[in-house]
């Protein structure tokens, strides 16, 4: 909490104070720990459900893959903060289910990146050959060992840099879930503002609190990506 | 042999039906303008070896496609091992058949394929015994042993643990034989698999399906352009051209005396060089 020591100890408002950030910091880190918790459920959800999306959406069966197309030409088409919003408010008065703003933003970040890692995953699967596909008819394999041994594990080491870049991206839009009231790192930066109205530390550490995270996330990916490389036949 | 089988033996048209391994009737198969398959009848005799030749892009290797189930026909019935592959029996009527079906008849036939196809991310030895594992119910034991044996018999035993990329192309064919061997299938199709291999490579590939040829009784359909080896293995070779058999003949016959003249044009050709 922040306390008027803090506010007292203020020089002027446009000054570094060192004191100040240093005061400031467990608030921004408590935002900062919403933000990365917001991430890692959001993509993992935007892993396993674009992931069924993009299978779904390469079904045989119209009455399946249709809609999941529309869906996720719906969701691609229209904002996330929309999005947000819609669950936020619609989920509870509407369908009468009231989830906590975390789990509310967490999931709307991960849905709405499902739709982008669903397109992602689906070029995956389109630039396995044919010639597997037909190597698995040849062998007799059912229709879910096809997709498990064969085809994903050769399309998702492909999808790696795509589903990195939208882990950081979504980070990065996880500010947005201040507006439907998740005390993430913005949301804590804009409190620390308002009650001492000193914009200065709280701003500029939270960007640097950003960097912190997305730059070793960005790292991580391309270690990853490195690893899960195989060569082509 | 009981009663009733010797009844049927009478019967000369069963008598005939049970020794056919393939039969395809009126088959046809149509690429947008082009008529790749044009009311195709072929029998293939169980344990026979046939190779089927012709002209490329005449669709020959359409044939072996629509056998694996990778091109669905637009007409016409076929049947592996007396069971129809696309239909079902119900009600006394052939009705468009289940999944379930297909992928029942399809066992017993494999394939061996121009590229191979070989999965990229598992090494020679879960190449080979991945089939048997999921569609024969084997546990990975035995058809580990089983696989090992396969890689023995092709001359990959130093392989096993090699993934497609660490091997030449002659090894990775080699694999992929062993692969459809595998599965126990009664039919094997060939197509075209020294095609993308470099010359010096074709024999050791060659050799195998030989001694395969040689010592068991498996069904055989072999698409090839290797006249020589043609002539060494089948029973009959069948001359396809304009997605029809034009000719077909036990190789002594047919690539001495060819009949039709398309087939003395076409062998003339290959023959040249």
């Amino acid at each position: 909490m922040l306390t008027a020591r803090m506010v007292a100890q203020a020089d002027g408002p446009g000054e570094w104070d060192w004191a100040f950030a240093r005061d400031i910091l467990p608030d921004l880190l408590r935002g900062l720990w919403v933000t990365v918790r917001a991430t890692a459920v959001g993509i993992v959800i935007a892993m396993v459900l674009g992931l069924m999306l993009a299978v779904a959406r390469r079904s045989r069966i119209k009455i399946i893959s249709w809609p999941v197309a529309a869906f996720v030409e719906f969701v691609r088409g229209t904002p996330l903060l929309v999005q947000l919003f819609f669950l936020f408010y619609v989920l509870p008065t509407t369908f009468g289910i009231v989830p906590s703003a975390f789990v509310t933003g967490a999931l709307g970040l991960g849905i709405h990146y499902a739709c982008y890692t669903s397109e992602s995953y689906r070029a995956g699967i389109e630039s396995v050959d044919r010639g597997q596909w037909e190597a698995a008819t040849a062998v007799n394999l059912n229709a879910v060992t096809t997709w498990t041994k064969v085809v994903l594990p050769q399309a998702i080491p492909t999808v790696i840099p795509a589903l990195g870049n939208y882990l950081v991206a979504m980070l990065k839009d996880a500010p947005l879930l201040s507006t439907i009231t998740v005390l993430e790192l913005l949301a804590e930066a804009k409190r620390i503002q308002a009650v001492t109205f000193r914009p200065t530390e709280a701003f500029t550490m939270a960007g640097v609190l950003f960097l912190a995270v997305s730059v070793p996330s960005a790292t991580l990916v391309r270690f990853l990506e490195r690893r899960y490389r195989y060569e082509r036949v | 042999m009981n009663e009733s089988d010797v009844a049927n033996i009478d019967d000369s048209a069963s008598a005939s039906t049970a020794a056919t391994m393939v039969r395809m009737d009126k088959v046809t198969k149509v690429f947008g303008d082009f008529v790749c398959l044009d009311q195709l009848d072929l029998e293939v005799r169980s344990g026979e070896k046939v190779v089927v030749i012709g002209p490329s892009g005449s669709g020959k290797t359409t044939i072996l496609r629509v056998l694996m189930t990778l091109e669905r026909p637009d007409s016409g019935v076929i049947e592996v091992g007396g069971e129809p592959l696309y239909h079902e029996r119900r009600g006394g009527e052939l009705v468009k058949a289940r999944e379930k079906h297909v992928r029942s008849v399809r066992r017993q036939v494999s394939m061996v394929f121009q590229h191979f196809n070989l999965f990229p991310h598992m090494t020679a030895l879960r190449n080979v015994s991945i089939g048997p594992m999921n569609a024969l119910g084997r546990t990975k034991d035995q058809a580990d042993a089983r696989s090992r044996e396969l890689l023995g018999m092709v001359g990959l035993s130093e392989k096993l643990n090699h993934y497609p990329a660490q091997l030449s192309g002659g090894q990775k064919q080699r694999v992929a034989i062993a692969r459809a061997l595998a599965m126990e299938p009664k039919v094997m199709l060939f197509d075209e698999i020294t095609s993308a291999l470099d010359p010096e490579l074709v024999g050791e590939v060659l050799n195998v399906v030989r001694e395969l040829a040689h010592t068991t009784d498996m069904t055989m359909v072999i698409v090839t352009h290797e006249m020589g080896f043609a002539r060494e293995i089948a029973d009959r070779v069948v001359m396809f051209a304009g997605g029809r058999i034009i000719e077909q003949a036990p190789p002594a016959d047919l690539f001495s005396a060819p009949q039709h003249e398309r087939t003395k044009a076409f062998l003339n050709a290959v023959l040249q060089h």
